[in-house]
């Protein structure tokens, strides 16, 4: 019975907490807003953050975002990053769309795959950022984005493990 | 059981229209997106201005960061410089002291090319210092390497003013608010600026590559002429830069250039200086009686 309510709950759309809701959001567009920070590198080495907390959550729970959330995500972030708007429009949306499609073909996934994915997505996404920057040769992106990318990748399984962390503490009643 | 059985296979109609809407918003919105991205330097929508209110309202954000202790700055430094191998230090090292030398010569040089230039009677506005600022921020996850300061129009700053450190060239201005303006840095791969070589006035291109080298070339190329060690510093043709302020130091030779390091080092400088457009205060060009062809002496 309980089970059946929950059921019936979650269809006629239960009483969603604010926090539960916009959780999610409000950690990408803080992720995003990290490049507000003095920081000042002498060459793009600041992983992009919010792509990962994007990534990392959609990687987590497939239900929690509609499939257009990477236009309004991508546009702030756009806004922010200093790369030319609409690249992070275009790059988040098809990230999301490329990961509706996964999710039919790999069901359950295990940690590797997830980082798998997520590394694959964040090479295409840093690469086709640079293209659409107009940054120079792809020997130059590949110049200038290895470094970005390795260090991404290594924070990528944190950024995993802080949304594991932020999913917990907003289900909390 | 009807009703509910119903009711549920409205709501699956219901969600599965929501998800078909879904899939066509994500995908238009994809598609727009790109083609906004690749049209981005004709700006038809205006983001421009979208980005700079972005900027002004977000810019407490880095003063405040900076305020609270320069420990950000100096991890992305720390990170940068622990990627580049710690070999290149001492050769860094050398290269900056011999560049130092080089620098109080050129001023020596540039005072007496001032006086010169006084005698030929070129009236240029005396000050040519616009503003001072900070270095809020820069685009640090970006093949584009843009940074924001703290100057605006309100302190008459515009568009396409240059803007340097106390060691040397950072870039110019490329999009300005009431308060904050966005800087196009010397790494910029789009960044160009004329220079020339300090030791003989060999006339050079440098533009940017992204990271924290510079690609110099020079204009007549008849076979590799630059020397590892040379000071480069900009030329003022163009109108845009001031001439003689330090760009930077040939660090490593290339087929067809060299590889300079530039001086101002925008992570570890945070103060900075906007500076007139060369051209904006000239009222009379050099009088000039032999060579008027050249369209010099037109007034």
């Amino acid at each position: 019975m309980p089970a059946s309510r929950a059921q019936q709950n979650r269809a006629n759309g239960p009483p969603l907490s604010w926090r539960l809701r916009l959780t999610p959001t409000i950690s990408v567009l803080l992720a995003s807003a990290v490049t507000l920070l003095p920081l000042a590198p002498g060459a793009p080495l600041l992983p992009p953050l919010g792509l990962m907390m994007l990534l990392a959550w959609r990687l987590l729970r497939s239900d929690i975002w509609p499939l257009w959330i990477g236009l309004p995500l991508g546009l702030v972030d756009d806004l922010m990053s200093g790369q030319p708007v609409g690249s992070a429009v275009f790059l988040w949306s098809a990230a999301i769309l490329t990961l509706d499609f996964v999710d039919r073909r790999i069901v359950w996934r295990d940690f590797w795959q997830d980082w798998a994915i997520a590394a694959a997505m964040l090479a295409v996404a840093l690469f086709v950022g640079g293209l659409l920057a107009r940054s120079g040769g792809p020997l130059d992106l590949l110049r200038l984005l290895t470094p970005q990318w390795l260090l991404s990748l290594l924070l990528m399984p944190l950024a995993m493990r802080l949304v594991g962390s932020l999913d917990a503490w907003r289900r909390l009643r | 059981m009807a009703s509910s059985q119903g009711e549920r296979r409205s709501y699956a109609r219901r969600a599965q229209y929501g998800a078909f809407a879904g899939y066509v918003v994500a995908v238009t919105g994809a598609i727009i997106g790109l083609f906004v991205a690749i049209i981005w330097a004709v700006d038809p929508v205006g983001f421009a201005q979208l980005r700079l209110t972005v900027a002004e309202v977000t810019a407490p954000v880095a003063r405040v960061a900076s305020g609270a202790g320069n420990g950000a700055s100096g991890l992305g430094d720390g990170i940068a410089a622990w990627w580049r191998a710690g070999s290149q230090n001492a050769q860094l090292r050398a290269d900056l002291g011999k560049a130092r030398r080089q620098v109080i010569r050129a001023a020596a040089l540039e005072a007496e090319n001032r006086q010169l230039r006084a005698l030929l009677n070129i009236s240029r506005t005396a000050p040519q210092l616009v503003a001072a600022a900070n270095l809020l921020s820069t685009s640090a996850s970006s093949t584009r390497r843009i940074a924001l300061i703290d100057a605006g129009s309100s302190d008459g700053v515009a568009p396409g003013q240059g803007v340097r450190s106390a060691d040397g060239l950072v870039g110019r201005t490329m999009e300005v608010g009431p308060s904050v303006a966005r800087v196009l840095l010397l790494a910029d791969p789009q960044s160009v600026v004329p220079a020339r070589r300090a030791r003989d006035g060999l006339s050079l291109i440098v533009t940017g590559r992204g990271d924290d080298l510079l690609d110099v070339r020079p204009l007549n190329a008849a076979g590799n002429v630059l020397r590892v060690g040379d000071l480069v510093h900009t030329s003022g043709t163009g109108g845009l830069f001031q001439p003689n302020i330090p760009v930077g130091i040939i660090v490593r030779l290339t087929s067809d250039g060299g590889l300079a390091r530039p001086l101002a080092a925008v992570g570890s400088a945070s103060g900075v200086i906007v500076e007139r457009a060369a051209d904006a205060g000239i009222v009379a060009p050099p009088v000039s009686d032999t060579t008027n062809a050249d369209g010099t002496g037109a007034p």
